[in-house]
């Protein structure tokens, strides 16, 4: 007997259909974006109001136990290139031509602070086969455990900002990353970035609390004189300062279903090395797939069920044929 | 795994015998030293010691070679699988053991690989843990999917281990139950491949749209059978000359129009998903990767053109044929998890020396490991007038 193509994608067809149909997701089973979580917190990051002082590195450091990472042949100041697994926060900076203009994209500058953005539907979580990435159900940090965590960085190559980093200097490595402090919360302490930033650029607040900053923000006119909170919203502590011209992006509001940690600046956000992303999460189309395929194992489960019949009727052919 | 009642004498599989210290076997021992000496450095101080891996780049080589394409190159037991005990080919029944041992081989050296690369190795069984176990993660899929199909290929292979040492009634129970361990060696294989093109869907934008697709588990999984078939050709090719056995030309050509079904069924879906959502530029207008597209695609499209008609029967034309496949395979999943990957300005990644030694020590070990089971074993089919066979019939 010879084997045709048709015959052999026939057979396929019998054994395995349900594995062919990854393309077609089945809208029952389709896994929509995740909802921001009921008292989700997070940081607003003004880029206008930052003044590149780098206390919140600082602070960061002292609030995770992290020693200072250098970058000079001298090493006495810390100084940190990127976030890194030993640095969990840095301010960048964007400049271009002579860079006298705050937050102008020709012969200005601008800062830019890395760090987690808390991902309303974060890769790392969907990523992590062990659980070590966890969204918080209530406040949604986006949080870590090495006690469960196998090293393997799936979290690290899948974050689409880069964030999880993994320690390859050492044979007993850890993911580090961004918790939004969540060991100083219970103290009734707030992300330390936040409370030591002396401008108020980065500040601490629900989610709700965010948004509705960044509304008042973003209604005033520029060059006239608003007053910004320091530490976190509703804190009182306030400082007056003339409105900036936003540019028309909220990062974060929509950025693959959202973030946390949400941004303003007066440059665009390409320019302060933010990736351009769909609104949809990733995680919800790797997510679908798999449900697609596997979800209550039901696909494998008739599958199973046709190659084992299969394999019998072969196995009894072949000893007939004998 | 042998379904099948005890065949003449001359039919079965028996060990092939001879020296096991030859300058091949003492070259890939040699390398599969010194890539044990150099895990060594990496367990004492750390992946970043021998590797190039970075926070941009933090899969290397051991998880894009080792295992992503180790374990597609070790799909030739799947692959013959679904043709013999799926679709029921019975007359390529021969090959069907060769092709389980270096499965067998390529998984679990695959599987053991990964325990190279995990950075904290020690918490490994927390992907079978209950409450820890995360089944909405591609990667618990694979992980799953892969360690119990290599338990299910030692099951399989297990009546060759209980032929060498006699004990009939282990092997008769083992066989009675093959049927449902067969149908376990299709299914598992058929999700974690899949699952291995899943795997980059959650990088989103970091893989080039030329790669990127929701497709991308159906085309891994076309592939890795392509390239299952065309391993069996290559090995068996490789096999029959090295240990000058009987050519078994007309069932490879036969495997050949197989495993060209399903590179056309790649092409289609490749170049049909690439077209409905409109990439198709892309494949012209992406500088070097549109090069190695287009190398990708050339190495799968020469099988399909060279295996036609009369030429499938040439001996030649199928090993360049199934080196193509393997070749086309290999690229496109090096393309998806390295090329391809773009994570950001200012990260490079490009294997160190010493990485790529243990990847050549995994693979020496591998061919070490053949020739010395094959030898001490009943895998391969010996020609009648071979000592080895008498031997073996004899120690019945």
């Amino acid at each position: 007997m010879t084997i045709s193509r048709r015959n052999f994608l026939k057979a396929a067809a019998g054994g395995g259909a349900v594995l062919a149909t990854t393309g077609v997701a089945d809208p029952a089973l389709a896994r929509p974006n995740l909802e921001m979580p009921p008292k989700a917190i997070g940081l607003l990051y003004d880029a206008t109001l930052c003044v590149g002082c780098k206390a919140c590195v600082v602070a960061c450091r002292e609030a995770n136990d992290l020693s200072p990472v250098f970058s000079t042949d001298e090493k006495l100041w810390d100084t940190p290139l990127d976030i890194s697994a030993y640095t969990f926060n840095v301010i960048k900076m964007y400049k271009d031509g002579n860079g006298e203009n705050k937050d102008q994209l020709k012969d200005g500058h601008a800062f830019v602070k890395r760090s987690c953005l808390h991902c309303v539907d974060p890769s790392c979580v969907s990523a992590c086969p062990v659980s070590a990435m966890e969204k918080n159900a209530e406040n949604g940090i986006v949080s870590y455990d090495a006690d469960r965590c196998i090293g393997c960085r799936y979290c690290v190559a899948a974050c689409p900002y880069g964030v999880p980093r993994f320690q390859y200097d050492t044979p007993k490595p850890k993911i580090g990353k961004c918790e939004l402090c969540r060991h100083r919360l219970p103290e009734g302490k707030i992300a330390a970035c936040a409370e030591k930033c002396p401008t108020g650029a980065t500040l601490f607040g629900t989610v709700e609390q965010i948004k509705g900053e960044i509304a008042r923000r973003r209604a005033a006119k520029p060059g006239e004189m608003v007053a910004y909170e320091r530490q976190r919203v509703g804190s009182g502590d306030t400082h007056e300062k003339k409105a900036p011209r936003y540019v028309d992006h909220v990062y974060g509001e929509k950025e693959l279903g959202g973030t946390q940690m949400m941004m303003l600046s007066g440059v665009p956000f390409v320019a302060l090395g933010m990736p351009e992303l769909p609104e949809r999460s990733y995680s919800s189309i790797s997510e679908t797939i798999q449900h697609t395929l596997y979800g209550g194992l039901i696909a494998p489960v008739v599958a199973l069920g046709g190659l084992v019949a299969l394999a019998w009727r072969a196995s009894k052919n072949h000893q007939d044929e004998e | 795994m042998s379904i099948q009642k005890p065949l003449s004498p001359a039919h079965r599989p028996a060990p092939l015998g001879g020296s096991l210290v030859t300058p091949v076997t003492v070259i890939c021992a040699l390398l599969s030293a010194i890539a044990v000496y150099i895990l060594a450095k990496r367990f004492i101080f750390g992946l970043g010691a021998v590797t190039n891996i970075n926070d941009g780049f933090p899969w290397g080589v051991w998880i894009a070679w080792d295992v992503v394409i180790g374990t597609a190159l070790a799909c030739g037991g799947y692959s013959m699988a679904l043709l013999v005990y799926i679709m029921n080919k019975g007359r390529y029944h021969p090959l069907v053991r060769p092709a389980l041992l270096a499965s067998l081989f390529g998984y679990t050296l695959g599987g053991a690989s990964v325990m190279f690369d995990l950075g904290r190795y020690w918490n490994f069984y927390h992907i079978f843990t209950p409450g820890l176990a995360h089944p909405d993660s591609v990667m618990f899929e694979v992980a799953v999917c892969i360690s119990l199909y290599i338990m299910v290929m030692w099951v399989e292979f297990s009546p060759a281990f209980f032929d060498r040492f006699g004990w009939t009634g282990m092997k008769t129970l083992v066989e009675r139950l093959m049927f449902a361990f067969i149908g376990l060696g299709v299914l598992l294989p058929s999700m974690h491949q899949s699952s291995l093109g899943s795997l980059l869907v959650v990088f989103g934008h970091q893989i080039h749209p030329l790669w990127q697709t929701p497709l991308l588990p159906l085309l891994f999984l076309l592939s890795a059978i392509a390239m299952g078939f065309a391993v069996v050709v290559f090995e068996s090719t490789l096999a029959t000359s090295g240990f000058r056995l009987k050519s078994e030309t007309r069932l490879l050509a036969g495997i050949a129009s197989v495993m060209n079904g399903l590179l056309a069924a790649y092409l289609v879906v490749r170049f049909g998903d690439l077209a409905v959502s409109g990439k198709l530029g892309l494949a012209f207008s992406s500088g070097f990767l549109s090069l190695m597209f287009w190398l990708e695609i050339a190495f799968f499209a020469l099988p399909l053109l060279l295996l036609q008609g009369a030429r499938r029967n040439r001996a030649r034309c199928l090993f360049i044929g199934a080196v193509s496949m393997l070749l086309g395979g290999g690229l496109y999943r090096m393309d998806g998890f390295l090329v391809a990957y773009q994570t950001g300005a200012g990260w490079t990644y490009f294997p160190s020396l010493p990485e790529l030694m243990v990847t050549i020590g995994l693979i020496a070990f591998e061919v070490l490991a053949y020739i010395v089971l094959v030898r001490v074993l009943p895998v391969l089919h010996p020609n009648k007038s071979e000592p080895a066979v008498a031997a073996a019939v004899a120690a019945e």
